[in-house]
């Protein structure tokens, strides 16, 4: 199973592939070439002056020091690093599609049809009333949420202060509420790594404006108390926000909307298929209930009364854009062609799929697992070894590891997501290389990767002494 | 074909890998309780993939066949095949945040190549390898300048001539910070110099500014707006895209402390407003700025290494205090316009910009001599785009050019907004004789 990670070094000059700027730089006069006055121009510019064919190796090189979805096992936890159909790269590159933002509604209804199509099948899929597709990522999505139960409580004369979140929730909650002007009141976990209601009840109050909830949460576990959290939190008069980051698990068999949630966001590029592109583009629709749908962002889309056709409108207390324009557009086709590809029954099958994965991976490795049952992710623990180390040494035997040290309510977490497209045998050899690198000797995790482009990375080096361009390592 | 064509089991696996687990059936394995459960369906239909490709053409079809002369904010430009080739290359497309920087070498080289052409550009140290778009990227750069600041103020000052939803965007992030945003008048198209002054004092902690304005003209006053600013110990942000540094004056050189603005124009083809945010500042901010940062480092054998730095500000590690919420980004497209700057090249990327004042010059000249039509409005210098003054009211103007095949942008009752690149200067002869016909 063990086979090289890509690789490609100039063992000469300690580089792996030399900067584009160090293959030639061209210096232009720009008072010299451009046809404005001097003083409204820069007097010079410097770039990489390469050729196309230096273009064409620079970058293929780079990409065979890079790893992918494409190239293995990639079970990152609460990533959803799922397979992206080829295919639908060639539906969001239709020229059709590519137009401007400003264009006249009659002259893009084609757009629009494809937006409302999509606001549809998101409506159905979350059990929500109304969704818009704007947020360009999954963050964007939870700051349009808490932005709407903001305007929510405002215009219903409330000043609500505070939002809640568990502890073991994604880094993003947290840095979202304070964004939008909450503070953050932090929701210690229960024992059985769910939401303590006791905890909730005591937590939540006049200033509460909203819960942040993942459900299944960031090891796996459903709250299956989510009806009573429900009431908890309406009770006090605040609202229920899904973050979207797990909805994986629940395509076809839960439905927030059906929980009692009333804001949640998509994460397309986890749930729905579209590429992660080494850290993005992805998309975050936000859906709502009808009670919150007048706050949704500006423009919506909706069918015109009587005649065939589309049309924005905005919504009547609108909390204004999240994005400069209609936000991730290209990404919105892919996940739309997805959905559709995969209908009802292809959706029910994934979350399936991915539970199984899981619960089959999770039941092969040696490492522990200690909260359960989990579905389409679980967070083993390393016990006494270092979860990072043990991370870099299954970079040698050919995969991608695990989210490590994360959440925190697991020590030495591994939070480990392998989804629906990965076979059996290829879960075996997952599991192999887990065990592999858990029994390893001291030494071994100590210096891995071995097998690698790079090896270990002076990480404390790079932040103690940033540099962050080739300017800056001129001189060196 | 019933379940996911991406999921690859068998059914004699998954019952091998049922027996495994020791549950009878996949139901076994989910823990919902029933009152919550789903068991309706959505009432999606699975297509093949043909029949997606062409359900969707059929969809897109629907939009109406039209030359768009439209800016304002969003702008492409050619794109060579060669960025589409490489970063469709699945490596790249396919990858995540390089979390594991070991087996992501490519892809931090790429975007410290990305960082580092927009230090270039910029002439400021430090940037960042995405924001989503220019508008989230001003409303970060307010949010930066409330941390920073040593005043007690709390007013960002914009542009009159301000796109509306990035104002938008900047009100929404603005408020979650007790910021207040207040617009500072213009003078033929581009910021009344003595207005700001007179504005700004004690209580403001950013001003901002763009070049091109809105309206497509060249900021002539950039250094003594830095000034200004900097007098009052505001941070001075500067609006701008990636074409247009590449011949305007440096942002550094005018005292800009923050850059921000659209580099997907170059990469992208036009995208529905789909962007890529710039955001680049003074070493002094180092610590404050949002999102990812790509740094140099070594590995145990001693060989240059990339890495994602200085994480200790972001949402993952620091939760509430992070600098911002951001995490996925616009990656991608930060390689696919470094691929196309790459092909430009420094002549290539100056004679694109170049062309761009030139050809919106050549056409607003034309258009001026259209009856009924006065162009340039402003007496400025231009980049790819400026208003026209029409005698008659402008929107229905904008309709029947747009019956005609030809969008421009409607900017206030008598006044049209023209914007032209290398993808529509062939057509400009067409628009002339478009804007004779109905004017």
């Amino acid at each position: 199973m063990i086979h090289d990670q890509a690789d490609y070094t100039r063992e000469e000059e300690a580089v792996h592939e030399p900067l584009l700027s160090e293959k030639g730089e061209g210096t232009v006069d720009v008072r010299e070439e451009s046809p404005l006055p001097d003083d409204l121009t820069r007097e010079e510019l410097t770039l990489p002056a390469p050729s196309e064919p230096e273009i064409a190796r620079h970058y293929t090189r780079l990409s065979q020091m890079n790893w992918a979805i494409d190239a293995g096992p990639y079970p990152l936890g609460s990533c959803t690093m799922k397979y992206n159909p080829k295919f639908t790269e060639d539906v969001a590159a239709d020229p059709n599609a590519a137009v401007h933002p400003d264009r006249p509604d009659r002259s893009v209804q084609g757009n629009l049809e494809l937006q409302y199509r999509l606001q549809e099948f998101l409506g159905e899929i979350g059990g929500m009333d109304a969704v818009t597709l704007q947020p360009p990522a999954g963050a964007a999505g939870e700051l349009t949420g808490i932005l709407i139960a903001k305007a929510y409580h405002e215009h219903h004369g409330n000043d609500r202060s505070e939002v809640v979140i568990p502890a073991s929730a994604h880094g993003t909650n947290f840095a979202t509420a304070a964004t939008a002007g909450y503070e953050v009141v932090e929701l210690p976990s229960g024992e059985d790594g769910r939401v303590d209601l006791e905890a909730l009840e005591a937590a939540v109050g006049d200033d509460t404006a909203a819960l942040m909830l993942t459900n299944p949460n960031t090891v796996g576990l459903f709250e299956r108390d989510i009806t009573e959290i429900a009431e908890i939190v309406h009770d006090a008069g605040g609202l229920l926000y899904y973050d979207g980051a797990n909805l994986n698990a629940l395509l076809g068999r839960g439905r927030p909307g059906d929980m009692g949630f009333d804001v949640m966001h998509y994460n397309v590029h986890k749930t729905f298929a579209t590429p992660h592109g080494g850290g993005g583009p992805g998309a975050g629709p936000v859906g709502v209930t009808a009670e919150l749908a007048d706050f949704l962002p500006s423009p919506r889309v909706r069918e015109t009364n009587g005649e065939r056709g589309y049309e924005r409108f905005e919504p009547a207390e609108s909390i204004g854009k999240v994005h400069g324009f209609e936000g991730n557009w290209l990404v919105l086709i892919k996940a739309y062609a997805y959905i559709a590809r995969l209908g009802d029954e292809g959706l029910r099958d994934a979350a399936a799929k991915a539970v199984l994965n899981a619960n089959y991976l999770a039941e092969r490795v040696d490492l522990e697992v200690p909260y359960g049952p989990f579905h389409h992710e679980f967070a083993a623990t390393a016990g006494d070894r270092d979860a990072a180390d043990v991370a870099k040494r299954m970079l040698d035997f050919g995969v991608h590891p695990p989210t490590t040290k994360w959440p925190e309510m697991v020590p030495e977490a591994m939070l480990t997501e392998p989804t629906e497209i990965e076979n059996r045998s290829s879960l075996d050899d997952l599991a192999e290389a887990f065990d592999l690198a858990y029994a390893d000797a001291d030494e071994a995790l100590e210096t891995a990767p071995n097998r690698t482009a790079a090896a270990r990375i002076d990480q404390v080096g790079a932040a103690r002494n940033p540099r962050l361009s080739w300017q800056a390592l001129d001189g060196e | 074909m019933s379940g996911s064509p991406y999921a690859p089991h068998t059914d004699a696996e998954t019952a091998a890998m049922l027996e495994t687990i020791g549950v009878a059936d996949e139901e076994a394995l989910f823990d919902i309780p029933d009152d919550v459960a789903f068991d309706g369906a959505f009432g999606i239909d699975a297509r093949t993939e043909r029949g997606i490709r062409d359900e969707c053409a059929r969809i897109f079809g629907r939009n109406a066949d039209a030359t768009e002369f439209l800016g304002r904010g969003h702008y492409a430009h050619y794109v060579p095949s060669v960025v589409d080739h490489l970063s469709d290359r699945a490596e790249f497309l396919t990858s995540y945040t390089q979390y594991q920087p070991e087996i992501s070498q490519g892809f931090l080289q790429a975007l410290f190549e990305y960082q580092s052409m927009l230090v270039e550009l910029t002439g400021l140290p430090v940037a960042n390898c995405s924001m989503y778009d220019a508008a989230t990227a001003l409303a970060e750069a307010a949010t930066l300048a409330d941390r920073t600041r040593s005043t007690s103020g709390d007013v960002v000052l914009v542009p009159g001539h301000l796109r509306e939803g990035k104002r938008a965007v900047l009100d929404n992030y603005c408020a979650g910070a007790d910021l207040t945003v207040e617009s500072y008048p213009m003078d033929d198209g581009i910021a009344d110099l003595d207005a700001l002054a007179d504005r700004v004092g004690d209580d403001v902690v950013m001003v901002y500014a763009e070049n091109p304005t809105l309206r497509g003209c060249i900021e002539e006053n950039l250094a003594a707006i830095g000034e200004i600013a900097a007098d009052a110990d505001a941070l001075f942000t500067l609006g701008s895209d990636v074409v247009a540094l590449s011949v305007l004056e440096e942002p550094a050189s005018v005292g800009a402390d923050v850059v921000v603005g659209e580099a997907g124009a170059l990469g992208l083809p036009t995208a529905y407003g789909m962007g890529l945010g710039i955001f680049a500042c003074r070493e002094e901010h180092l610590r404050q700025v949002p999102g990812r940062l790509v740094g140099a480092s070594e590995d145990a054998a001693g060989d240059r290494a990339f890495t994602l730095t200085l994480q200790t500000r972001e949402q993952h590690i620091r939760k509430e205090r992070a600098t911002s919420n951001i995490c996925t980004n616009q990656a991608w497209v930060a390689l696919r316009a470094a691929i196309h700057a790459a092909w430009l090249g420094p002549d290539g990327l100056v004679d694109l910009a170049s062309d761009c004042v030139r050809e919106a010059a050549a056409l607003a000249d034309r258009l001026d001599e259209v009856s009924g039509a006065a162009a340039p409005v402003h007496d400025r210098h231009h980049v790819r785009e400026f208003a026209v003054r029409t005698d008659q009211p402008a929107a229905p103007v904008a309709d029947d050019l747009a019956d005609a095949g030809f969008l421009v942008h409607v900017v206030g009752e008598h006044l049209l907004q023209v914007c032209v690149t290398d993808l529509t200067a062939g057509k400009s002869d067409d628009l002339v004789a478009a804007f004779e016909e109905v004017i």
